[in-house]
């Protein structure tokens, strides 16, 4: 694309064009089908595992044992209607690639985020895990529901939805390739959305 | 050191139903019951929200005849709908028979609105065009009052849309007077002087929407409130260039000046701290996803063009405010709705080039892939944090004795300003002029009652 072969994701953002967006695009579209369903228990306990983990440690705000998680090359989609749309051409609720995570992380520990002083505690629940296949041997896509409740400054609130993971196989387990975080009320007004979902 | 104040004698004037608002609004201050008191936010509902032109909606939100969306003009639930006819129309959501909601889609596209209650059926010009079992009623159903109400003026200005309710009121075009040059200028930096809404960020805060108007042309808090987003969009850079940067060096006497207009609208022009050149703006733009990859694919499909067309991806350095709730900003169509006296919305829509006549031709998709991105940048990273800080405000206000909100920057120091001829004044980034004279506009407005007259449609 006109750009240098390798280039680091934390610190530029060539990956994320026009073939990067249809691939992600088209990577959660009609992808929690019945007929994909893995059913195996010890494959779906694996996933789940691995999604209570990234629980935890946004909970515990180790975000960046939480980026370790990620692909160096990935995304984190939070879409801003129910039927998620195409990022190129409307608002996201918000849309990351690894740099702009890292951005919001390097924000949050600043001590200058006032939307974030005093920090949010947050404690998620993950269910529903259900794995599903992919064309690909080496991936497959988890959907979970979570529910976080957040104290913001004293106020005790939910989140409520559901996030789609495209997850790659790896030898010591699963990096995350892509996650879509569905929020029910996506479109509504929202007070102070500055947690990491 | 303290000194003793005498109180004012408030008490006997906020108890009773009359608010005297040459005691609440001072040329250097403001009482705290502004923001607090019901009562007063219930009044600003009909002589603010109710005298004013009000924006509702942009046009491309309903470019086709029967294409709708709700809003809000104050609390009155609207429809505003492209009727079959092509009219614009601000219908009162609410039926007339026993006030339900008669549409509950956030947006879409309906020849006819039936109430989900009893049936009661209207076109989308407003009127009523059926009655389940009429036999039961004596009464004669082509008279007005069964057809919906709605707003009596309903006006575009370039893609636009605003209302008043208010007879009275100015043409839109003399309401809005000078604020006109900005926001022509913002429009026409787009190819064909066109733009779409695709889309918004939506939050809303515990705190008064008045701070937001408040917020809107204050160069003060820049760099205080968005230290973290300031931080975090130069932590690559040597120095500090990019994103609102441009604030840090003495902001008084800088490049960024503050304009005040009749009728309470302002714009701060940052245009200025940034070089006059293709590509100065695409160069102080924060660090966003797919930034580095379309840049180097339009330079290379577009080697002569690029930098222009990457300036269209980039947030514009203005922020144009029109009394009482819309904003310009950067990119983006800024929508502030009152709930309560103390909760507020704020939508961010965004914008997309549209490009009608041609001109950028293919680089119209990575243009807009990236400007999705950018404009994402501000509500995500730096609005929250001033969100924030107008909750604590609200907060801090419930401190009772402690009544006055100050905005009397910059008073007293008149050589900090020139006047332009149309009743504009002009002055540093950082002033407080601007508050001082919409609250002015704000005390008259609330000193008269607006002659109210909303319409329905006859025959
Ligand atoms: S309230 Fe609408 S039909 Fe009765
Ligand atoms: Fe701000």
């Amino acid at each position: 694309m006109g750009a240098p072969a390798a280039q680091d994701p934390s610190a530029s953002s060539y990956y994320v064009g026009d073939a990067f967006y249809r691939e992600l695009i088209e990577a959660f579209a009609d992808w929690d089908r019945d007929d994909l369903a893995i059913a195996e228990p010890a494959r779906r306990d694996a996933v789940r595992a691995f999604l209570e983990r990234e629980a935890r440690l946004l909970d515990q705000a180790r975000y960046e044992d939480w980026l370790a998680l990620y692909a160096p090359e990935c995304a984190y989609w939070i879409p801003g209607t129910p039927e998620r749309g195409d990022p190129r051409r409307e608002i996201t609720f918000a849309f990351h690639d690894r740099r702009q995570l890292e951005d919001r992380i390097f924000r949050l520990r600043t001590g200058y985020a006032w939307s974030q002083h005093p920090a949010s505690r947050t404690v998620r629940s993950v269910s529903n895990v259900e794995l599903f296949a992919t064309e690909s041997a080496h991936i497959v896509m988890a959907r979970s529901n979570f529910l976080i409740a957040e104290l913001l400054d004293g106020d005790l609130r939910h989140w409520a939805g559901w996030a789609g993971h495209r997850l790659q196989i790896t030898a010591d387990g699963y990096s995350i390739l892509a996650k879509q975080v569905n929020l029910i009320d996506c479109d509504r007004n929202v007070r102070n959305p500055s947690i990491a979902f | 050191m303290t000194t003793q104040q005498k109180p004012l004698p408030l008490e006997p004037i906020l108890s009773g139903r009359v608010h005297d608002f040459d005691a609440l609004v001072h040329e250097d201050k403001v009482h705290r019951s502004l923001y607090t008191d019901p009562a007063i936010f219930d009044l600003e509902m009909t002589r603010i929200f109710g005298a004013v032109w009000v924006f509702l909606a942009h046009e491309s939100q309903v470019p086709r005849p029967n294409d709708f969306v709700r809003a809000r003009l104050g609390l009155r639930p609207l429809i505003v709908v492209r009727d079959s006819n092509g009219v614009l129309r601000a219908l009162y959501n609410r039926c007339t028979h026993r006030g339900a909601t008669v549409c509950r889609q956030d947006r879409g596209s309906a020849k006819a609105f039936q109430c989900p209650y009893h049936g009661w059926t209207y076109l989308n010009t407003g009127k009523l065009s059926g009655v389940p079992w009429p036999e039961g009623y004596s009464c004669d159903f082509s008279r007005p009052e069964f057809n919906l109400m709605q707003v009596p003026r309903v006006e575009s200005y370039r893609g636009f849309v605003f209302g008043t309710l208010n007879a009275d009121a100015p043409a839109l075009t003399d309401y809005l007077g000078p604020v006109r040059r900005p926001l022509d200028e913002w429009l026409d930096r787009h190819p064909g002087g066109a733009l779409e809404v695709r889309e918004a960020n939506r939050l809303k805060f515990n705190g008064n929407w008045k701070l937001l108007y408040d917020n809107s042309c204050d160069g003060y808090h820049v760099v205080f409130s968005h230290r973290s987003l300031l931080m975090m969009e130069n932590r690559f850079q040597e120095g500090d260039g990019k994103g609102m940067s441009y604030y840090k060096d003495s902001p008084d006497t800088g490049p960024v000046k503050l304009y005040s207009f009749p009728n309470a609208h302002h714009f701060k022009d940052k245009r200025d701290a940034i070089p006059k050149r293709p590509g100065a703006l695409w160069e102080i733009e924060g660090l966003h996803p797919g930034m580095e990859h379309y840049e180097a694919a339009l330079r290379r499909d577009f080697p002569d063009r690029a930098d222009a067309l990457l300036d269209l991806a980039s947030s514009e350095p203005v922020n144009i405010n029109v009394f009482p709730n819309l904003h310009i900003l950067g990119n983006h169509i800024q929508v502030s709705e009152p709930l309560s006296v103390a909760e507020t919305a704020t939508t961010w829509y965004g914008t997309a080039v549209v490009d009608p006549d041609g001109e950028i031709g293919e680089a119209l998709g990575p243009i807009n892939a990236l400007r999705m991105r950018t404009q994402e940048q501000f509500p995500t990273f730096g609005e929250v944090d001033d969100l924030a800080n107008f909750e604590q405000i609200q907060a801090g206000l419930a401190a009772e004795e402690d009544a006055w909100i100050y905005m009397h920057r910059g008073l007293g120091l008149p050589e900090r300003y020139s006047a332009a001829g149309d009743g504009t004044t002009v002055g540093p980034a950082t002033d407080e002029v601007f508050m001082r004279d919409y609250m002015r506009v704000y005390r008259r407005l609330m000193q008269t009652e607006p002659a109210i007259a909303p319409t329905r449609e006859t025959a």
